[in-house]
């Protein structure tokens, strides 16, 4: 048995360990694992989305029993010290010592910090370990606590200060990029992608600051600003220092291992250090004169280290390492692939550039226009798969080598399909998987869909840019095998939503039991797609969620929305957030009786919190009787129209947003659809309803309102696109019906508008001639059915107080009063809330 | 809070020691389910209808102790009768109560019979 130890835990440290345990030899060797940070290796590319939910075990590469299942022991938080190169062993920070046939040094780097006076304050951190974002999440939340306006600065324009950038504006504190070259992302970028970037970050609220060098730092014990010259100040509260990096080799110097003038353990390529007995992989590595600080390289070090040691000493490191790129930065798409700067006498560079979409593209096209030797992308990097692996793979290129990157007029693609790629064309380069890996993964039976693929090939774990290539593939082998793409809606039915829906539609059914028996696999249903069938019988028969309650989903179930601790809240209709004091007193009043915790909601109505099964009806009696009905806040239904005051105040008011909002939320109230649907109406182009934000917008504009579509917040924001222009209120309403009826009949389960309009073939021009138009000759039944479903509305908490029956299922206990004695509140603010969880 | 969990101790039909008489069989929906209170514990009780077949589990859902299972939706999973909670869709099969969908502790399952028109849930302890 030899041992093996791996000085370093992190992504590339990992890589090692995974990579080599998946060897036959692997058995004749133990592994060791140090890592000085308290937790396993984490996924460093992506975390600045441990600012969007704080979970750091989201981001593990792997849980901690994955290393003492696979054999592998992993100490953490332990670092080592001193390499004893002649003894062969190494001593820990705990004084303990390991003696190692093989050492593997991945040690990574560290964050350079600029010898800038007064560095040292407080409120300046460093961008590198889930320990610093804890300590800049501690530091911003006190700082908002006394200065809600505070501002933040980041230190570095490249691409780990852009990332950075993105965690202040998460943190809700006003960012500030502060760089000293005179642009954006010197490494990546040309100048002029580089401004285009600046305009589009600037565009969403980031301050940008370029050619700044800083002097210092001002402020006594914290930071309060940073000086660039005389008189050249920024005030900051706090500041990231994102200023590039410097491998760690500080092990390596002190136990005489060959390093580079500018740091790095010299390897050659088989990742050999100066000693044959050790290795050096990832950031740490100076291979060919270059540290590489990208996944792809540091994942292929690994394999090659891995190779050496089990004996496969043919495996070496190529010389040429693509370092490609393509990111998402603040929302905003990045790439480069190539040669981004290629020199004039190389080639000619073709480029397409509008500002006023925040878009650049350049392809640099050899000087026989045959092919394609790197490019940049800003602002839409969807075609970057494309155009890398015709780089990659040298590929032909067509004759006008524009047609690559200027926007297709008639939805034609330049660039043929992807099962023209070679079968080496390497598909995902953070895990080296190539198109035949993939492919034979589904012609051998290993694989039938995408997620398959991604189980056996790990292609698309790393960075996950390659995600969509990889569907395509799997999708369009699937195709040539003869296997139909389903996009089913779950085990017990072979049929899509759009499929459940007409036959439901033309058989009439009621009950979930008809469609199942008829239509089904012969299982007994889950929680997709009863939920599902559900909202199809409500849309289709117009039936409120009282119907066969037992398939509804958790929250139509009990017409309130279930919460952490199990408790509900209540959320009555305020149609367009217009309501009487004496309404307000009453939501005040009944709050108050039946001690819930009250807060406006983001959609401006009044949520109540805590409400327990058992005193549901008990609030919606009193509610009903002040003249409230449903909200459905609880609904894949209509929830809010959000107005502005409009012409009825405001003196800058073109309509009357409210009383149309109120008019469009009556309208559609209780409908069920697909997702939930939000709307807004605005009455001036100011737009304080934030209309555009929301499946269906309404503004206000000379001659008429504009009608915009398929907007949204959450996850993926999208500001809805403009359907109309300059119509009257009948005509709103008209498309609107059309639209919403379109939309619920042919999107997929939990489809958001925004999503569905995004995937909609022929894009906006279709919806328009669909809806406007009328291509389809369906406008009149489009109609028609919304006509049904606005005319047989109900509120579906009158009926169910109304009705012995349905109220049976409001109770905690079926043989028993009581409440669930489970439920512990917590006081907060003078209100209550539920226990925090563990 | 994970002692809550200690409560909950599955029991196998021949060494029920306990027929608790819970309620009547129409107080449960069809293909749903109930809570039952039964001294100081919550059991989630389930008229599966569709296969004539009726189960008992632990009313709390592991993940966060909640009390929250009787209200999940049932189902199966490639013929595993199943519930999910309603809170994160965690599911759990009703025959053996091994969460189908993660690594979460399996939920104590209680043996369920039915005489005229009453539901008895079976209990060891």
């Amino acid at each position: 048995m030899k041992n093996i130890i791996v000085v370093g835990n992190g992504m590339v440290g990992y890589k090692f360990c995974e990579k080599f345990v998946a060897q036959d030899g692997s058995k004749d060797f133990k592994i060791t694992v140090f890592g000085e940070e308290p937790r396993p290796a984490y996924d460093r590319v992506h975390l600045s989305e441990f600012f969007e939910n704080q979970d750091a075990k989201a981001l593990e590469m792997a849980p901690a029993e994955w290393y003492a299942d696979n054999g592998v022991e992993l100490i953490t938080g332990e670092r080592v010290s001193d390499i004893n190169r002649t003894e062969k062993t190494i001593t820990t920070a705990k004084d303990r010592e390991f003696s190692y046939d093989y050492l593997v040094m991945a040690t990574g780097s560290s964050p350079f910090v600029p010898p800038i006076k007064g560095v040292e304050k407080e409120g300046v951190f460093v961008y590198r370990t889930i320990e610093d974002l804890e300590g800049m999440l501690a530091y911003a939340a006190k700082l908002k606590a006394e200065k809600p306006d505070a501002k933040a600065a980041v230190l570095g324009g490249g691409l780990l200060g852009l990332e950075a950038g993105k965690a202040v504006l998460d943190m809700g504190l006003e960012p500030h990029i502060v760089e000293f070259a005179p642009k954006l992302m010197p490494r990546q970028l040309d100048s002029r992608s580089s401004q285009v970037l600046k305009l589009k970050l600037e565009s969403i609220g980031l301050n940008i600051h370029l050619s700044k060098a800083t002097n210092q730092i001002l402020g006594d014990k914290f930071i309060t600003g940073m000086e660039f010259g005389e008189d050249d100040v920024l005030d900051v509260d706090m500041l990231i220092i994102s200023a590039g990096i410097r491998p760690r080799d500080e092990l390596a110097k002190a136990c005489g291992l060959e390093v580079g003038v500018r740091g790095g353990i010299i390897v050659d390529n088989t990742m050999k250090t100066s000693d044959e007995n050790i290795y050096a992989i990832g950031e740490i590595a100076l291979y060919n004169q270059m540290i590489y600080g990208l996944v792809a390289p540091g994942y292929d070090m690994a394999e090659v280290a891995v190779q050496q040691i089990i004996g496969n000493t043919d495996n070496t490191m190529v010389d040429d390492i693509d370092m490609s790129t393509k990111l998402k930065l603040i929302g905003v798409d990045v790439a480069s692939f190539g040669e981004p700067f290629m020199p004039a006498s190389k080639g000619h560079s073709i480029i397409f550039e509008n500002k006023t979409e925040y878009l650049y593209k350049r392809i640099n096209v050899s000087l026989d226009g045959k092919s394609l030797l790197g490019g940049i992308l800003v602002g839409d990097a969807s075609d970057y798969n494309m155009l890398h692996q015709m780089y990659l793979n040298g590929m032909a290129i067509p004759e006008n080598a524009a047609q690559l990157i200027l926007p297709a007029s008639d939805g034609a693609s330049a660039f043929g399909d992807v099962t023209d790629l070679p079968d080496e064309a390497q598909v995902c380069s953070c895990e080296s998987v190539t198109k035949g890996q993939i492919c034979s993964a589904i012609e051998n039976g290993e694989a039938t869909d995408v997620a398959g693929v991604v189980a056996c090939t790990k292609a698309g774990t790393g960075c996950g840019g390659c995600k969509p290539m990889v569907a395509d593939l799997t999708n369009a082998t699937l195709k040539s095998l003869g296997i139909e793409v389903k996009d089913s809606v779950c085990e017990h039915f072979d049929y899509n939503r759009q499929d459940l829906y007409k036959i439901i539609q033309v058989k009439g059914y009621t009950k979930f039991n008809e469609v199942l028996d008829n239509h089904g696999n012969g299982g007994h249903g889950c929680e997709l797609c009863k939920p599902l069938v559900a909202s199809l019988m409500a849309t289709i028969n117009a039936d409120t969620a009282n119907e066969e309650y037992a398939i509804q989903d958790s929250n139509d179930r009990f017409l309130a929305n279930i919460q952490r601790n199990g408790t509900y809240s209540v959320v009555p209709r305020v149609p367009g957030g217009e309501i009487t004091p004496d309404k307000l007193i009453a939501l005040g009043e009944i709050a108050k009786k039946h001690d819930l915790y009250t807060k406006i909601t983001g959609g401006v109505r009044i949520d109540l919190f805590g409400a327990t099964l058992n005193q549901l009806p008990l609030i919606w009696k009193e509610l009903i009787s002040h003249g409230f009905e449903s909200g459905h806040a609880y609904g894949k239904s209509l929830r809010t129209v959000k107005t502005c005051v409009g012409s009825t105040w405001c003196r800058y008011g073109m309509d009357e947003s409210v009383s149309f909002g109120i008019e469009l939320e009556n309208r559609y109230r209780g409908i069920r659809a697909p997702h939930k649907i939000k709307g807004g109406v605005s009455g001036c182009i100011r737009e304080c309803a934030e209309a555009r934000g929301k499946d269906f917008g309404l503004i206000a504009v000379e001659g008429g309102w504009n009608l915009y579509v398929g907007g949204n917040g959450g996850a993926t924001p999208r500001h809805a696109e403009l359907l109309a222009e300059q119509i009257d209120n009948e005509t709103v309403i008209k498309y609107l019906d059309r639209y919403l009826m379109f939309y619920m009949r042919t999107a997929k389960p939990l489809q958001r508008t925004a999503a569905w309009q995004e995937r909609l073939e022929g894009g906006m021009d279709y919806l328009k001639e669909v809806i406007i138009e009328d291509k389809l000759g369906i406008a009149e039944d489009l109609e028609k059915e919304m006509e049904t479903l606005v005319n047989r509305f109900e509120c579906e908490w009158t009926q169910a107080i109304n009705n012995p029956e349905m109220m049976k299922r409001f109770s905690h206990f079926v043989n028993s009063e009581e409440e669930d004695d489970n439920l512990v509140f917590v006081p907060m603010r003078d209100q209550k809330m539920p226990e925090p969880w563990n | 809070m994970e002692e809550i969990l200690e409560t909950y101790k599955s029991a196998e039909l021949e060494n029920v020691k306990v027929w608790f008489k819970a309620a009547s069989v129409k107080d449960f929906p069809i293909d749903g389910g109930a809570c039952v209170k039964y001294k100081d514990k919550q059991i989630a009780v389930f008229n599966f209808a569709r296969l004539n077949k009726w189960y008992a589990c632990q009313n709390v859902c592991p993940h966060k102790m909640e009390m929250v299972l009787s209200r999940g939706m049932i189902g199966d999973d490639k013929g595993i009768p199943k519930v999910a909670c309603p809170l994160h869709k965690k599911t759990f099969s009703l025959e053996n109560g091994e969460n189908l969908n993660g690594d979460l502790e399996a939920i104590a399952t209680y043996p369920v019979k039915i005489e005229g028109e009453n539901v008895y849930i079976g209990f060891s302890e």
